[in-house]
């Protein structure tokens, strides 16, 4: 499946496909914009170019277009293992126009439908034309991103969104959102139902649209990492770091060796409390509440260790442009490690009990099946795609420092079910374990940190790293006062959430909520 | 079975005394009603994430953990407005979320309460006004309790929310 081990890179591939069409190597910017390659094409031939990527198996990554510079440019990150190639277009400055991607890749629909809301480019050949992002607080030119608006003072519900219909006379649909029953996110979901299975589900989302991308302009390098890690709370520190890494790109700033390795602590401490608490949520969702508790209290501790040694709960605001804010000393290290094996002697029976436990095994094993082409076509990232046999991990596939020296353990199912998703968090925990026992014996000695500067006249930079619902991009473009132009972030669940439209149908809506925690998209990072 | 058995009985009980040496004062609390009287001792509240990053909700979930076990101070979260005492807002107002957030709060019976929790309820936090959102709740609605913290940990919940109770002390 992955090309990479050939060594016929995607840009060599689509440089063979297009000839003629693809501008010189710009050398400008080239290494802040790694790891991918970036290829410079005309805007028209960004269709002839996604359709050659589709036929090379590529993945469809992110798209985002950089409006804090004239002309705006079109930026798509394609993957095909741990090779990324960005395709980059300038827009026409009256009529900001691409070739939609939609029709060669599922999974950039609501990407090009969000930016088509904020700034209006118009992707041509989109099949799509309903809003994602924009409600009902603009007109139909009106566009926030782009100009100053004047929005209603009171904005009217989105009512009118012309939901795919169902028809029959036994089809009836459920409204579900945008308040949902219990302490979650707000988002709309529409069922269409046959007594009380589901024909059809349909997602929509934007509710808590917050203007991220507007929020960041003008920040310092500081303030945008404290605004990354509020881009979903629960992924604070994949966004800060995946930020991070593109200011430091962007500057040709490398943090201490010292530093990235407690970034990847920080990380993993995220990755397995947030598994924790999913493992729970799971069994909370079809009725199992012994494990939900027992998940809660692991979590618990988990989150209170992480405020006595890292200064937060969340871990928000611990990393900073050129390292992190916080270390630890021989006692910690000692302590933590202390934690690590208490966990793991905990984690063992309940494992055991939750995955031979016939009532649980009723309602998760073939609930909620994601087949492995639904995955792949979608572009799914994480324990979504790693319960769907796609196998991939930035730490493995394009590993970034500490993990370039650490061997990342992958773990794929097949099955494509909420308990395969289950397994994959599960295994993922103990893998994270291992990993922060390596990273916290083997510590380098020096600084945390180092002084942070902006480059002189600007510049861009790409980051990319696995966060613990997969892999999580970030994009940011400097002015040459250091201060954010631009700065786009896709959350993993963005490519998740559609997943959970294409495995819902044939179950029955009580098995809802149970496959909606196995999917966990975020709301707040899908919606920005 | 046994097995589960055997776990509940070694995990035994981890809910803790609620911490009261911390003055509520400095939690910023303004109790603005006598609620006891009101309430009858317990509070049903409804949540609304009116447009938070979900650090909030994650710490307003952990109140049920066997930690903090929320319930055990006769305070509940609801699936209705209409059944619920309170309100308890996370996040700045989104623009999208004005209306939701205004319904649900139509739909309450009086008396009722409106708690703004974290930074960003209270104060619009790090995302404050922008196209999209309106900022802190009480741009939109009158709030009666706020409980401040990017995200407020679950034992500043409970304080605050004890406090709303007017029991706290």
């Amino acid at each position: 499946m992955s090309t990479a081990l050939t060594d016929v890179t995607l840009l060599a591939r689509l440089r063979a496909a297009l000839p003629g069409r693809v501008a010189p190597p710009q050398v400008a910017h080239a290494e802040a914009l790694l790891p991918g390659r970036t290829l410079q094409l005309q805007a028209r031939d960004w269709a002839s170019a996604a359709a050659a990527l589709a036929t090379f198996g590529a993945r469809f990554s992110a798209l985002w277009i950089d409006h804090g510079v004239r002309p705006w440019q079109g930026l798509a990150l394609f993957a095909d293992g741990g090779d990324y190639l960005l395709l980059h277009a300038e827009l026409d400055s009256p009529n900001p126009a691409l070739p939609s991607l939609t029709p060669h890749f599922a999974g950039a629909a609501r990407s090009e439908r969000g930016w088509h809301d904020l700034l209006g480019v118009d992707f041509v050949g989109h099949p799509d034309p309903r809003r994602w992002l924009r409600h009902q607080a603009w007109g139909e030119h009106e566009f926030p991103l782009a100009a100053p608006t004047q929005p209603p003072a009171r904005t009217p519900a989105d009512t009118t969104y012309p939901f795919t219909r169902v028809a029959g006379g036994a089809v009836h649909e459920v409204a579900v959102g945008p308040i949902h029953a219990g302490t979650i996110e707000p988002g709309h979901f529409r069922f269409a139902t046959v007594g009380e299975q589901a024909l059809q589900l349909e997602l929509r989302l934007g509710y808590v649209h917050r203007g991220v991308q507007r929020i960041a302009c003008g920040r310092d390098a500081a303030g945008l990492l404290r605004l990354a890690a509020r881009v979903s709370g629960d992924s604070a520190v994949a966004h800060a770091w995946a930020a991070a890494m593109a200011l430091e790109h962007a500057a040709g700033v490398t943090p201490p060796a010292r530093a990235l390795a407690l970034r990847a602590v920080l990380a993993e401490r995220e990755r397995v409390a947030n598994h924790l608490g999913d493992a729970g949520g799971i069994a909370n969702d079809v009725g199992f509440s012994f494990a939900h508790v027992q998940f809660g209290a692991l979590r618990e501790r988990w989150q209170r260790r992480s405020a006595e040694l890292f200064g937060h709960r969340l871990l928000f605001d611990v990393l900073t442009p050129g390292g992190v804010r916080v270390d630890v000393d021989a006692a910690a290290i000692a302590s933590l490690r202390a934690d690590h094996i208490a966990l793991r002697a905990v984690l063992r029976p309940l494992i055991d009990i939750v995955l031979d436990h016939p009532s649980l095994d009723d309602r998760l094993v073939g609930t909620g099946v994601l087949s492995a082409g639904d995955a792949r076509a979608l572009g799914c990232l994480g324990y979504v795609a790693r319960a769907s046999g796609q196998d991939l991990d930035v730490r493995r596939d394009a590993p970034y420092a500490p993990y370039d020296h650490l061997g990342v353990r992958v773990p794929v199912y097949t099955q494509g079910d909420v308990v395969a998703r289950l397994r994959v968090r599960l295994d993922e925990i103990g893998i994270a374990l291992d990993l922060l026992d390596a990273l916290l014996a083997d510590l380098s000695a020096g600084a945390t940190m180092v002084t942070w500067a902006a480059p002189a006249g600007g510049g861009t930079g790409l980051g990319i790293v696995e966060g613990w619902r997969g892999e999580t991009v970030a994009y940011v473009r400097l002015d040459a006062l250091g201060r954010v132009a631009c700065y786009a972030p896709r959350d993993p669940g963005v490519m998740n959430w559609p997943a959970l439209e294409r495995l819902l149908p044939g179950n029955i809506i009580p098995d809802f909520p149970v496959c909606n925690k196995s999917i966990n998209g975020s709301y707040a990072g899908h919606d920005l | 079975m046994l097995r589960i058995l055997n776990r509940i009985a070694r995990t035994g009980k981890l809910t803790e005394p609620l911490d009261t040496s911390a003055s509520l004062e400095a939690l910023g609390i303004t109790v603005q009603r006598t609620l006891d009287a009101r309430f009858a001792g317990s509070l049903a509240i409804r949540h609304i994430d009116a447009g938070s990053c979900n650090g909030c909700e994650l710490e307003v979930q952990a109140l049920g953990n066997p930690y903090h076990d929320l319930e055990r101070f006769g305070i509940h979260f609801v699936a209705s407005p209409r059944h619920a005492d309170a309100l308890l807002v996370t996040g700045v107002v989104t623009r999208h979320m004005q209306a939701a957030l205004l319904d649900a709060w139509q739909a309450m019976a009086a008396p009722h309460l409106l708690i703004a929790a974290g930074d960003c309820a209270c104060d619009g936090g790090e995302f404050g006004c922008s196209y999209a959102s309106l900022g802190a709740v009480e741009n939109v609605l009158p709030v009666d309790v706020r409980i401040p913290g990017c995200p407020p940990t679950p034992a500043v919940l409970l304080r605050g929310l004890l406090a709303a109770l007017g029991r706290a002390r």
